[in-house]
């Protein structure tokens, strides 16, 4: 009978579904479908194992100064040696980009809810909201500090400027995909403009707004680490330049591989996230 | 009022206890709607009383403004001119009676079948009347699919969970938009039996838009038939076949002759 099913999804659906490629369609042979079976998980250790491995032959065999790229026995030797010096510097990293990405999150979601329901004042703001997308906020970060120093503010404002046009403009997109039937049924039940909103457009988003926030985390997470690398000795950025100029490279490497197991915690988060709240469109 | 032209089986209006009461009534109801290529009169000075406990069904040609009549009558539109009332009140928004059927089910996508039939009693803030729903499901076969979610089911048994999901909050009155326009023949026919089934026994009033003449016949106590747009009530038709009416009563000649009948009076 499912085979029978397939060509009655309603017309929303397959519509959305094509829209939805920026997001989550990278990660989807990775983790969607059912528990993998124990030669799937025996393959993919082996393969990481096979890569580890050679890398860490190939640098040996080939010569390569460790100082140029060290083996990445090195690299696990230092993260654990130097754990206790780096790991205040990761508290202050997550600290930053989560304080920055919530409140960009938060002021970009709601000025996309609140934009996309006067089609006029989305014409006058959308100019902005692009120069805000396409300027690196980076570039602010100096002036940033000029006026808040090197603590960890101007830090998380670049953040929440960086993080919030995303999840506003993803989010907007969703918000703009209005299906009036829908909105017409919850109407014909009594619905208010809040409960439309809660019970209808929200959801209707939802998709689009879980794209926004990981695109958001991911450039959050971006420009913690630069604004972090341009002026003050707290966090991993810091701790980069300044690994980077003592020419230590195993703890260089050892605090790229925290960032990126960070960056990828928060793909695999998010998209943990669309499957529960956005599988319905899948 | 304006009944009168509506033959002498409507005595008078309201609670007089002299025949069925007149439980919705549609008066002078004219809609024009701006368009960028002009205003478009959909509906034209429509009259239309529908008794208490009536299955009537609204026929048309398409873009005959039938549709809109519908929402119109639901409150989801508001008319140029001309009013429509409930018993007493006059609806300019929606009303808790009332409770419409669209086409193609609406269900939403991100719940499932029970998280929809749950919508209207979250935004009414009403606790669930389980044992209606699970009686309804029952009904209507969809019992053990309220985990379901509507991309998981065929068209038929989506349109089944709409009308529990109306029917769950116990409206008096049913607007139904084509729900079974999308619908193969035989899932179609299914689909009218069990309306009818479930009208028979919840006694509930119905207003049932279709473009397609057997099915109006099939279902109606009377068939008003709107003529091409602007729309207006051309004729309305008694259908006296008894009930309960099987599917094979559709090949019979009389209902042939009917469907002629009707079919001579409007340009399809």
């Amino acid at each position: 009978m499912t085979e029978a099913l397939g060509d009655k999804i309603p017309e929303f659906n397959r519509k959305s579904n094509s829209e939805s490629v920026s997001g989550f369609s990278g990660l989807t042979s990775l983790t969607t479908g059912r528990a993998r079976t124990f030669l799937e998980i025996l393959v993919i250790i082996l393969v990481a194992l096979v890569i580890i491995g050679g890398a860490e032959l190939l640098i040996a065999a080939l010569e390569i100064p460790h100082y140029v790229l060290p083996p990445p026995s090195q690299i696990g030797m230092a993260l654990i040696t130097e754990w206790g010096f780096i790991q205040p510097h990761l508290i202050i990293t997550l600290y930053e980009l989560a304080a920055g990405f919530a409140i960009g999150a938060s002021i970009g979601f709601f000025l996309a809810a609140v934009i996309t329901q006067f089609p006029f004042v989305e014409k006058i703001v959308t100019p902005y909201i692009l120069l805000l997308v396409t300027t690196p906020m980076l570039a602010l970060v100096p002036l940033l500090i000029l006026r808040f120093g090197f603590g960890s503010e101007p830090r998380i404002i670049a953040v929440a400027l960086a993080s919030g046009p995303m999840v506003m403009i993803n989010s907007a997109t969703g918000f703009r995909r209005v299906d009036l039937a829908k909105i017409a049924l919850a109407r014909s039940f009594g619905a208010n403009t809040l409960q439309i909103f809660t019970k209808i457009r929200i959801p209707m988003a939802m998709p689009m707004i879980i794209v926004g926030l990981l695109v958001g985390s991911i450039f959050g997470l971006l420009t913690t680490v630069a604004a972090e690398m341009v002026g003050g000795a707290a966090g991993l950025g810091a701790r980069l330049t300044y690994y980077s100029s003592m020419v230590r490279m195993p703890q260089f490497f050892a605090i790229i591989l925290l960032l990126a197991t960070i960056g990828i915690s928060f793909y695999a988060f998010f998209f943990w996230v669309g499957k529960k709240w956005a599988g319905w469109q899948a | 009022m304006h009944i009168e032209e509506f033959g002498s089986t409507v005595s008078a209006p309201g609670e007089t206890g002299q025949g069925p009461a007149i439980r919705m009534e549609i008066s002078q109801a004219s809609k024009f709607y701006a368009t960028k290529s002009g205003d478009v009169h959909a509906l034209d000075r429509v009259e239309l009383a529908i008794r208490e406990g009536e299955f009537i069904c609204v026929l048309g040609p398409s873009g005959c403004g039938k549709t809109t009549l519908l929402w119109c009558m639901a409150g989801l539109h508001d008319l140029s001119s001309g009013e429509v009332h409930l018993g007493s009140d006059r609806i300019t928004a929606p009303h808790p009676e009332i409770a419409m059927i669209f086409q193609d089910a609406n269900l939403l996508p991100w719940r499932d079948v029970i998280g929809n039939i749950k919508l209207p009693f979250e935004i009414k803030r009403r606790k669930p009347d389980h044992d209606r729903i699970n009686r309804l499901l029952e009904q209507v076969g969809l019992s053990g699919f309220e985990s379901k979610f509507p991309r998981e089911l065929s068209g038929g048994m989506q349109q089944r969970a709409s009308i529990v999901r109306s029917l769950a909050v116990n409206p008096s009155v049913l607007l139904m938009d084509e729900p079974f326009g999308a619908l193969d023949a035989f899932t179609r026919d299914e689909m009218n039996l069990l309306i009818q089934d479930l009208w028979m026994e919840t006694g509930k009033t119905i207003v049932f838009v279709t473009h397609s003449i057997p099915e109006a016949i099939f279902l109606a106590d009377r068939v008003a038939v709107m003529s091409a747009r602007p729309g207006r009530i051309a004729e309305i038709f008694e259908i006296d076949i008894p009930r309960p009416r099987a599917v094979d009563i559709m090949t019979t000649p009389e209902f042939i002759s009917r469907v002629l009948e009707i079919k001579a009076r409007i340009e399809i």
